[in-house]
């Protein structure tokens, strides 16, 4: 029967449990540094993903890599973040160009010089899909 | 006053989430063993594909291509239930109160929120739903539990509501109730629709223009309820209404619990519980959820939801296999250090009983199944739990064991629960 266990990094603990039920000493074991709290800050808005491909090597990520992606940021100036466009999904860094506040263009750029940067137009089916908050690579 | 809150097409929008390619395409998730229908997305709705039609009829009698006129996908539970879990978290931060009532839809207390600000909530919930899961909603508000799913159904039907719709006046619920078709209200089951057409009873509003007296006499008591809760007068007890996805068992404790062994007590009776009806009604189900949760009324204590969806292998009806499952679940969810208030076994996909194919137990045989849970209770208690199911599980031939794999053909990956399944992102 098919009931294996949750991945960890997947579990899910509410953010605002930091100062844990008063039982001091009873629990000290299982109170070690616990990986999903430090680093899944919005349980129910974060999701992972596996990183293919060098267009973001220049900002240390690596094909392989273990992305953490939370949807519930709003998209910013020079975040990175999990694009869906024409079909894919793709990691790049996004940038706004704007002409007098209003947001005229949207740009998808790599970190590494052998890509291009990509131009968001009305023509291509195009989400920001959240953004990535940590990279874990394996050694 | 009550809200409904409701994930639109949630199957087909679980798979969207990490497909995005397929918005505007025709999409279905099919039952187990890839059976009939039981999710469309609307553009598959617009295409006359109807709510459970077999899935062989798709070709044969629509004459769509399947991959290419329209997307299919083998129901995935644990996809479903991790999603359902994640919305369920982001509205119980939103709502003081909530109580969930299927994998995809809950009712929520308003109360505390002034008249000015529902709309503000309202639409609150629905882009923060979206924005956090992907899972687009939709709620409906209410004076009553009834009127907030007439709420829903508008806010579902036409997209000019973005999402939600609010009956907060009696000129806004006698508009809404003189459009709706009778078999439209919840709680009005398919029999009564058909009988109330035949007394000229074609709309909700019609339906609450009765008297109570002859409600009463020909639809009893839980008929008067729905009447009651049409006219706007809330009625305490609701729960007694059967859901027709889904069996939910649950139970808010009188003391809090703490302790795995009580929760076990109590997730093992409701499970049984869901068995009992499931054998009442001749169905079984094809996966379970178990949910725990902490007092969302008080504030100072530490707060704590979580649930778990697990597919079973087989549709079943048996209280041995379903208990078994729930605690399996109930191990995995629960966490020391919290005090818990409520738990609920919710058991789903649920089909006749004469549908199940190659099931281990005779149905039709209960004397013989009963004998054999009590044989495999009074075994396990004396020898551990596992002693006799491994000898029942473990004994299948290569030939059984193939058997009872389920035809899964379109089955997505568990994206969320599983890291060789997670989403590519090109980089």
């Amino acid at each position: 029967m098919s009931t294996k266990s949750a991945v960890p990094g997947i579990s899910v603990e509410l953010p605002e449990i930091k100062a844990g039920f008063p039982s001091p000493a009873q629990d000290y074991v299982e109170n070690g540094i616990d990986l999903n709290r430090e680093l899944v800050r919005n349980p129910s808005s974060t999701f992972f993903g596996r990183a293919r491909g060098n267009s973001m090597e220049g900002a240390g990520i690596f094909d392989g890599d273990l992305l953490i992606i939370d949807k519930s940021l709003e998209p910013r100036e020079g975040a990175i973040a999990v694009c869906f466009i024409d079909g894919e999904f793709t990691l790049k860094r996004i940038h706004f160009e704007r002409d007098g506040g209003v947001v005229v263009a949207i740009w998808l750029q790599p970190e590494n010089e052998s890509f291009a940067p990509i131009k968001v137009t009305q023509d291509n089916q195009f989400i920001i899909w959240g953004l990535v908050v940590h990279s874990v690579r394996s050694f | 006053m009550f809200a409904v809150i409701d994930c639109n097409n949630f199957f087909v929008s679980c798979e969207k989430v990490f497909n995005p390619a397929l918005e505007g395409r025709a999409v279905v998730v099919l039952s187990n063993n890839d059976g009939c229908v039981v999710s469309r997305s609307q553009e598959a709705k617009d295409m006359g594909i109807k709510m459970g039609m077999p899935a062989y009829q798709l070709a044969e009698q629509m004459g769509l291509r399947v991959g290419e006129d329209v997307v299919a996908f083998s129901s995935n539970y644990k996809l479903y239930g991790d999603m359902s879990r994640r919305v369920m978290q982001v509205l119980q931060e939103l709502v003081p109160s909530m109580e969930i009532y299927s994998i995809d839809e809950c009712f929520a207390s308003f109360s505390g929120v002034s008249v000015e600000q529902i709309a503000e909530k309202a639409a609150e919930i629905v882009y923060k739903v979206r924005k956090y899961t992907g899972i687009p909603v939709c709620v409906g508000v209410a004076p009553t539990k009834t009127l907030a799913k007439v709420a829903n159904w508008y806010a579902k039907k036409y997209k000019g509501y973005k999402g939600y719709c609010i009956i907060d006046t009696d000129e806004k619920r006698e508009k809404a109730l003189q459009k709706l078709e009778i078999g439209e209200v919840w709680g009005i089951g398919r029999r009564y629709a058909k009988f109330l057409k035949g007394e000229g009873v074609n709309t909700a509003y019609a339906f609450t223009q009765k008297s109570a007296w002859w409600v009463k006499k020909n639809m009893g008591v839980v008929g008067l309820r729905t009447q009651m809760e049409l006219g706007g007068q809330p009625v305490a007890q609701l729960d007694l209404r059967e859901e027709k996805k889904s069996i939910t068992t649950s139970r808010s404790f009188g003391e809090m619990v703490s302790s795995l062994e009580d929760l076990q007590g109590a997730v093992s009776s409701f499970a049984s519980a869901c068995a009992g009806k499931l054998r009442q009604q001749g169905s079984a189900a094809g996966y379970l959820n178990v949910y725990i949760l902490t007092n969302f009324y008080r504030e100072d204590l530490p707060r704590y939801y979580n649930s778990i969806t697990i597919k079973l292998p087989e549709a079943t009806d048996s209280t041995f296999l379903l208990v078994e499952e729930a605690l399996k679940g109930l191990k995995q969810i629960y966490r020391k250090g919290y005090l818990y208030k409520k738990a609920g076994v919710i058991v789903g996909d649920i089909v006749p009983c004469n549908a199940v194919q190659q099931n281990l137990f005779e149905h039709k045989d209960t004397e013989k199944m009963k004998c054999l849970n009590e044989v495999l209770d009074s075994v396990n208690s004396k020898y551990g739990r596992d002693a006799l199911k491994i000898a029942v599980q473990g004994g299948l031939s290569d030939d059984q064991a193939e058997k009872w794999a389920m035809k899964r053909t379109w089955l997505s990956g568990n994206y969320t629960t599983d890291l060789k399944d997670i989403i590519n992102i090109k980089a």
